[in-house]
């Protein structure tokens, strides 16, 4: 896909996001709109995976250590094929197979997850088993920057730099806020690249909504042999709806009615944009 | 008693983690720096490319393993049960049970017969930590002979399971050559009519002992040996139960939530009886010799014999 097509993409699944949520009366739209090009990226360009066969065993795994932003994951998903679009509105509710945080039972979901420092840790394992198995998958993981400062995520950077994991690419969504404000005033992880460094990854630091930075940042990933990436890629909390952009309110609320309508409006103005941008 | 073998569990969990290597080429064997202790090292000695030392970082350790069983492999996790069940929890919980991975726990130096470490070290609360977990399978072998089938069946088996092992040797009980282990089946070692003893782990061996005294009394005791402690075989509860009227339970573990609890929850619903739950009263342990320990804490066989006394 050209970065057109990955746009306009995102758009749609920022749609998805907002959609489901405002369905759902609750969840997480803030982490999941920062999140939304990474997303996209990593279903429509970079991992080698199929809708058909969710399961198939060389496909490349993607684990959501910042799990709570399930509603990014599953549009990602249900645009790419792997459920229908229709099913997002029964997020989070009785009897839906969209459970509030990634289950592995969804069609395309390699791992539950959920509880904040977890998701890395099992990232590493399976990165590990292709690793014991020779085989030449790669494994994805995304983390929040307040997740970070879980201890585990540390433990498993650690282990996954000795073990010289090349095929595992860590993704440090850098929004900057956590539910209790600035991660800087809650308890700072910065400087996080500096970290990773110093746990021997290779890092790469990119705005994370410009497709361009994203996709130099994964093939460079893809070049790093002897040790793991990370990419850290500095978003925009809420991305793409005006009034939830840079507002840690919108990190766990649900838009109400006139929110909503709002919101898609917003998101409506942008696919227009790119409409007009394709015609030029 | 000198001519009796006696042998550690977590010697016959090392043991049989190298033996089972071959039979099981998807075998791999984790462990957080405490591979001589945990006896996995056995393991790496013969396979060490298949031995993963994880560091000081159990909880990461559980993530890797989950993450391992997802690309194929059966991971065998190892460390003590303070920190295999305890700290990392929750990473068993929902890395590991909440996917209902295929996910094998060893957890060794269980109990107070950690000895001289004393209560950091001595986890009395590892089994009613496992038991809660839906869909986890939780054993503890009381000898060798179990406890090496313990981990063939858990190989074989698909899904979270977590096997409980010591470090104090203990004598071999299962040597007997009709033996058979099935998951979630108990053993009636000894048969009698007065009062039902229902004893795990080590204490199997103390429960024989008090059997003996208490026959010595005019007392006929039956003594069933229970090594999964969930699902737990609840027929044979009930039946030995219903034959004696009267059943006591013994357990290296808190009476909180292991196998006298569970033990509670059959009979209570389904054949209420009168039970006396023999373990760790709700305090920490202490530093002692294994010995030493258990005869304070009232489970060696003169213990458990002078509580089943006082109980009928």
């Amino acid at each position: 896909m050209n970065n057109l097509e990955l746009q306009k993409q995102a758009n749609e699944v920022r749609k998805g996001i907002v959609t489901a949520v405002h369905s759902a009366k609750a969840g997480h739209p803030g982490g999941s709109l920062s999140a939304a090009d990474i997303f996209t990226y990593l279903y429509f360009e970079e991992m080698n995976i199929d809708p058909a066969d969710p399961d198939k065993e060389d496909r490349d795994r993607f684990v959501l250590s910042k799990g709570h932003t399930a509603p990014g994951l599953y549009s990602a998903l249900a645009h790419r094929g792997f459920f229908p679009v229709e099913d997002l509105t029964t997020l989070r509710k009785l009897g839906s197979y969209l459970q509030g945080h990634p289950c592995i039972h969804i069609p395309g979901v390699d791992m539950s997850s959920g509880s904040l420092g977890q998701g890395i840790s099992a990232a590493v394992g399976m990165a590990l088993g292709a690793k014991l198995s020779g085989k030449d998958f790669r494994v994805y993981t995304l983390l929040g920057d307040g997740e970070i400062q879980e201890g585990q995520v540390w433990e498993a950077a650690m282990f996954a730099a000795h073990r010289k994991l090349d095929n595992l690419v860590v993704i440090v969504d850098n929004n900057n806020l956590q539910i209790d404000g600035a991660i800087s005033d809650v308890c700072s992880p910065y400087p996080i690249d500096k970290k990773f460094e110093a746990f021997n990854f290779h890092v790469i630091n990119v705005d994370a909504h410009d497709f361009d930075a994203l996709r130099a940042a994964f093939a460079e990933a893809r070049a790093t042999k002897g040790q793991p990436t990370c990419i850290v890629a500095k978003s925009v909390k809420g991305k793409g709806v005006s009034f939830m952009e840079n507002n840690v309110a919108w990190h766990g609320t649900a838009p109400n009615d006139e929110q909503y309508a709002q919101a898609m409006a917003d998101l409506e103005k942008i696919g227009e944009e790119l409409e007009k941008a394709g015609d030029k | 008693m000198a001519d009796v073998k006696k042998i550690a569990t977590r010697e016959s969990y090392g043991n049989a983690l190298k033996d089972l290597a071959e039979e099981f080429p998807n075998l791999v064997v984790l462990d957080a720096d405490l591979a001589a202790a945990t006896k996995t090292g056995i393991f790496k000695k013969a396979y060490p490319d298949r031995h993963i030392d994880c560091g000081i970082a159990e909880c990461n350790m559980m993530g890797i393993a989950a993450g391992l069983s997802l690309t194929g492999k059966i991971p065998f996790v190892s460390s003590f049960a303070m920190f295999a069940a305890g700290r990392a929890y929750e990473q068993v919980r929902n890395s590991i049970g909440y996917p209902h991975l295929n996910v094998k726990i060893g957890a060794t130096h269980a109990g107070i017969t950690v000895g001289e470490d004393g209560a950091t070290h001595q986890c009395n609360e590892d089994l009613a930590l496992m038991r809660t977990i839906p869909g986890m399978v939780v054993m503890c072998p009381a000898d060798d002979v179990e406890a090496r089938a313990a981990v063939r069946a858990a190989l074989e088996y698909e899904g979270p399971v977590y096997i409980r092992f010591g470090r104090a040797a203990v004598p071999v009980i299962n040597d007997k050559p009709d033996y058979k282990f099935e998951i979630g089946k108990g053993t009636v070692v000894r048969e009698g009519k007065d009062v039902t003893i229902i004893a795990t782990g080590i204490c199997v061996d103390s429960a024989l002992g008090a059997a003996e005294k208490l026959a010595a009394d005019g007392i006929d005791a039956e003594v069933v040996s229970i090594c999964t402690i969930k699902p737990l075989d609840e027929e044979l509860v009930i039946a030995s139960a219903k034959k004696t009227g009267k059943v006591v339970t013994v357990e290296e573990h808190s009476v909180i939530g292991g196998l006298g609890s569970a033990v509670c929850d059959c009979l209570s619903e389904k054949l209420p009886t009168p039970v006396k739950k023999l373990g760790m009263k709700d305090v920490f342990g202490e530093s002692g010799s294994a010995g030493a320990l258990v005869a304070k804490y009232g489970l060696d066989a003169e213990g458990v014999y002078k509580s089943v006394k006082e109980f009928i």
